[in-house]
């Protein structure tokens, strides 16, 4: 099965035109030394097979958990209209909009898109996505680093660990310093980051809720690292975003995020799509697609792809980022769930999260030996502490159909003993109390395996 | 035709002296292969660079340039209206569309830079 | 037509969310909590669904038509790997699960399939390993950059800087230079619209960390030389990279691996038929030869002696994390059904059909458009429009006739070292009668061209916007939605 449309007789035919008498003639500058040592590969089979093999495949991957885990990616409802108008072919089998006059619908989709994003966080403008939270995060840094002429890199220890990885990994080979400023009682130390604030900082990142779950009001520290000269970058969770203090109340300068919240699967791990939105000053120093609205020849209202001098197609070596795409259709979800659920939905949505995560923070704090972290507020995700080792008792609870949330050991060193529960509004009192029971079951017997808590957790 | 009261960088710069600071901008040559400009970076004024540092962008929807300082100096001024009216400088690249002032720090550095003719020569 | 927010009616719901089932609480301080309700739109569920019916209709996609967008592989999407990749098992996988003690006994399936399509993407290539995580095929070209990076920091070599074709993707410098190498543009053979060989001895030295190739290039031209340009870049130790954006044309026909490349990427939404989704979601999954295993991203699949998979964090050389988890992971279902499908004869018959059908197209046109190159191509032709600039149709405005026509224009303006480019690729799976209509097309607007060039200026007319002012966009910068 190639979906090659042409017989055989039309191929003859074609050849023919190309004054060629077989296809192996077109391939005449391959020569036969570089000609494939090996192509052993399966022969094709019908769409029927294919299915049958490939739902065999997902049918060993137990999907069926009650999800608490979190950790940045969430488990929230997708309203079914998203999939039935997202998988229509005129806006999936469409390419980068080049030509504005075939691709009105993407175009102004992402417009609306960007109106969406700019209003959720408070922010003048959002470009039309980057591939993920974590590579958003990079790309603000290198926004801050540019604007700025200046080489450090201020990092919060309340910022998802594996984004800090991340960063890390994609500057090794560059001239940047980074300071990881740790958290203290699960909220961003204030005196801490004054310390390190310096005419060498180019700009401070911040998570809110950050990895903990734990919100804060960022508002002091944007205020600090203006009077240095520095920016500010806020990674932010988007439900969250519809009760708490955005970031452009409150003076950041680049809001980004991890967009998978908005109407898109969890899917393993992607594709997920990373928010940005800045302010007037530092647009035109955003990298990636941008969409404006302008006027046609006629004098209609039209949307086109704009500010891409900046970007690698025309500017190559130079451009502000290597970056071509957006992640178009993810984007296109986001924008169809938030009109969705609307401005009264996406809220009732953040109530419920942080309603059933209270619930649960007191179903745990009643069991022996548990103890929740409550040193500021927690939105729908918060870290409690158990009397054993956080994987082994995860392992458990996976065992018993529950992914009970994340042990921190992994990201946290010393934290071993700490669990990140998340719940979302697909959670039920139920399903929260009956976490609440096997947890406390399985703790009941803790000294039974406490003599494993030296095993390598080996996935 | 490029105006013969000023001097010229291989990239495209003019740079004039008037009184004791060197007027910078590009040529309409320049601005003509640029096409209509959407944008102007400009360099804040305090700033200090050698000759040959890039001070600034100019973009246009087709492509963006960088500008370079033809000779070394102090930043004393920049073109504001830019901001808000970067078609001056297709308008009016030799006059209204200037785009910054140096205070120099040699002025001996514009013996380095091009005739008119030489430039236009190189066009 | 009317953008959302102007479709907003205040207090208007459109779905219905779960009834809170626990005593609602409200434990956050008034500091914390946002001044202004985020505006988002207030629309019913009809609303929404005529607004994106309505938005879709506007577009033009490979379902709607003929998409002959030069280096972009606009090939039929299979509807089956949509489906495949909407199975709960795989899309409602959280990615944490594996990080969990007996998760990763859960995802088995989903491990399985990652590792499978490694090997199969190794033996398609002829590469050692493979890494699926690159988001997309820029994410790959920097991944790979990163991998040549940690190559040399590793052997203590001192390289600065990275070799490109001047016919390459603007992709290319800007992952290198972002990746903190300087570029030196290499000039194409003017005679064969290939790499310069003497060029390129000339200026690699020791010094040279990599050199970046597109193979067949941006020309649509095979390089018969690639070993020759390999050897030369092994004598100073410079790593060769290969861009696989134009793979459709080779495969089961040459493997990169096979000439010596040091590191690839490939780009699934081209030649493996993944949706191209409106510019994205994509994924960019990287091969290497042996020698730099060792630097591949974290974290790396596994398979045990019992048959189960495991996910192995413990790479004290690797270049670190490049995506959060691993890879866009539905892209990569989808990628792997389509290979499945077609199997090693079917993705034969993929590169065969793609050549065929380009140069069936450029054998049609090359009497009335200028063709710079003029000999066989591979899954693409570039035409120049210089014969009808000096009437003053340029390529744009035949792209616009092109509209009106009902077909998606080829590419325009690239490559660069060709005036007045078109880049044409037909792909695989279209039709002979589609593209005989295309090329009667074509002939038309070289006609009209002649006859009646003025008229190009107000061309589309059939489309529901003609040329917007991109100036007055870029100088009014209206990025985001305010009520009037």
């Amino acid at each position: 099965m190639s979906f090659v449309a042409n017989t055989p007789l039309q191929r003859e035919e074609m050849l023919k035109a190309c004054g060629v008498s077989s296809v192996d003639d077109l391939f005449a500058d391959i020569p036969a030394s570089l000609r494939p040592q090996s192509f052993r590969l399966p022969p094709g089979r019908s769409e029927h097979e294919v299915l049958e093999y490939f739902k065999q495949l997902a049918e060993r991957n137990y999907a069926q958990l009650t999800v608490f885990l979190g950790g940045g990616f969430y488990d929230h409802f997708i309203p079914s209209a998203v999939d039935a108008l997202a998988s229509r072919g005129e806006f999936f089998t469409a390419y980068t909009p080049y030509q504005p006059e075939l691709s009105q619908g993407t175009l102004q989709a992402i417009y609306e898109y960007q109106t969406h994003i700019g209003r959720l966080t408070g922010m003048a403008a959002a470009n039309a996505s980057m591939y993920d939270g974590g590579t958003a995060i990079y790309e603000a840094c290198q926004m801050a680093l540019h604007a700025t002429r200046r080489t450090r890199i201020v990092v919060d220890g309340g910022v998802n660990p594996v984004y800090r990885k991340m960063l890390y990994s994609y500057t090794a080979n560059l001239a940047i310093d980074f300071t990881e400023v740790p958290v203290t009682h699960g909220a961003s130390d204030r005196k801490h980051i004054e310390q390190v604030l310096g005419d060498d900082v180019a700009g401070v990142i911040l998570q809110n809720p950050n990895f903990f779950g734990v919100i804060d009001n960022h508002e002091d520290i944007v205020a600090r690292c203006h009077e240095q000269g520095s920016l500010v970058i806020q990674s932010v969770y988007p439900v969250a975003m519809a009760m708490l203090k955005p970031p452009g109340e409150i003076g950041v300068d680049i809001a980004v995020g991890e967009g998978q919240s908005l109407g898109n699967p969890l899917a393993f791990g992607g594709p997920y799509l990373g928010f940005m939105a800045t302010n007037k000053k530092l647009v035109r120093k955003m990298p990636g697609r941008i969409v404006g609205r302008t006027l046609d020849r006629e004098g209609r209202e039209a949307f086109v792809l704009t500010l891409q001098a900046r970007e690698q197609h025309i500017r190559r070596e130079k451009a502000t980022s290597n970056i071509c795409t957006n992640q178009a259709l993810c984007a296109l979800r986001a924008h169809m769930y938030l009109s969705l659920v609307g401005k009264e939905g996406l809220r009732e949505v953040a109530l419920l999260c942080h309603a059933k995560a209270e619930y649960a923070k007191e179903r745990f704090k009643a069991i022996p030996g548990v103890s929740v972290m409550e040193t500021s507020s927690t939105f729908n995700e918060f870290t409690v502490h158990l009397p054993a080792d956080a994987g082994v008792i995860a392992g458990r609870l996976v065992e018993r159909g529950i992914a009970p949330g994340l042990p921190l050991g992994r990201y946290y060193p010393g934290m071993e003993h700490y669990l990140l529960v998340a719940v979302t509004e697909k959670r039920t009192k139920a399903e929260i109390g009956h976490f609440a029971e096997v947890l406390e079951e399985v703790l009941s017997h803790y000294w039974d395996f406490e003599e494993e808590h030296s095993e390598r957790i080996d996935v | 035709m490029s105006q013969d009261d000023r001097k010229y960088a291989k990239s495209h710069e003019w740079a004039k002296p008037d009184g004791d600071v060197v007027v910078v901008g590009i040529s309409d040559h320049a601005q003509q292969e640029l096409g209509d400009i959407t944008f102007v970076e400009l360099p804040t004024v305090g700033q200090v660079m050698e000759a040959g540092a890039e001070c600034g962008v100019v973009e246009s929807v087709k492509a963006a340039s960088d500008l370079f300082a033809p000779i070394g100096g102090e930043v004393v001024a920049v073109n504001d209206a830019l901001e808000d009216t970067p078609e001056l400088i297709n308008q009016d690249a030799w006059e209204a569309g200037w785009i910054l002032k140096l205070k120099p720090s040699d002025l001996g550095q514009m013996d380095a830079l091009m005739s008119v003719a030489d430039y236009d020569a190189t066009l | 037509m009317s953008v959302v927010f102007n479709k907003s009616v205040p207090g208007r719901r459109g779905v219905r969310l779960p009834t809170c089932d626990v005593p609602f609480v409200d434990a956050i301080p008034e500091e914390y909590l946002r001044e202004q309700p985020a505006e988002l739109c207030e629309l019913s569920e009809l609303d929404v669904v005529r607004h994106f019916t309505g938005l879709s209709r506007l577009n033009f996609g490979v379902d709607t038509g003929f998409y002959p967008l030069g280096s972009c592989t606009m090939k039929y999407n299979p509807r089956v790997s949509e489906r495949i990749a909407g199975l709960e098992g795989f899309s409602q996988l959280h990615p944490f699960l594996p990080q969990l003690r007996s998760g990763g006994m859960l995802t088995q399936g989903a491990l399985q399939l990652l590792y499978e399509l490694e090997r199969v993407l190794c033996e398609i290539t002829g590469m050692g390993a493979f890494t699926l995580q690159p988001l997309a095929g820029a994410h790959g070209e920097l991944t790979g950059m990163m991998l040549i990076a940690a190559y040399h920091r590793d052997k203590g070599n001192k390289k600065h800087t990275v070799l490109i074709p001047d016919e390459a993707h603007g992709t290319n410098p800007s992952s290198a230079a972002i990746t903190g190498y300087r570029t030196v543009s290499i000039p194409t053979d003017g005679t064969t619209g290939r790499l310069n060989l003497k060029a390129l001895e000339d200026l690699v030295d020791d010094e040279t960390a990599a050199i970046m190739l597109t193979n067949p290039n941006t020309l649509g031209i095979f390089n018969s030389e690639i070993e020759q340009v390999v050897e030369i870049a092994h004598r100073h130790d410079a790593q060769v990279y290969y861009d696989g954006a134009n793979l459709n044309a080779i495969l089961g026909k040459f493997r990169p691996g096979d000439a010596g490349i040091d590191v690839m990427h490939i780009n699934v939404h081209k030649t493996f038929a993944t949706p191209h989704g409106g510019g994205g979601p994509g994924a960019g999954p990287v091969g290497v030869r042996e020698h730099l295993v060792p630097f591949l991203p974290i974290s790396r699949i596994e398979k045990r002696r019992d048959n189960s998979f495991v996910l192995d964090y413990d790479q004290p050389r690797s270049i670190g994390y490049v995506a959060p988890f691993y890879g866009n992971f539905s892209i990569l279902v989808r990628a792997y059904a389509y290979i499945m499908l077609l199997g090693g004869d079917g993705l034969v018959e993929v590169s065969e059909n793609a050549v065929l059908n380009a140069n069936y197209v450029m054998h049609a046109l090359k009497e009335r458009f200028e063709l710079p190159y003029d000999r066989s191509c591979m899954h693409e032709c570039v035409f120049s429009a210089s014969r009808q600039a000096e009437h003053g149709v340029h390529a744009l405005d035949i792209a616009k006739a092109l509209i009106d026509r009902g077909y998606h224009p080829p590419t325009v303006y690239f490559p660069l070292i060709i005036k007045e480019a078109m880049m044409i690729e037909p792909t695989e799976t279209e039709s002979k009668e589609t593209l005989d209509a295309f090329i009667a097309a074509m002939l038309e607007i070289a006609d009209e061209a002649e006859r009646n060039p003025d008229a190009f200026a107000e061309l589309p007319k059939r489309a529901p916007v003609c040329r917007p002012d991109e100036v007055k966009a870029a100088r009014d910068m209206d990025v985001s939605f305010e009520a009037c």
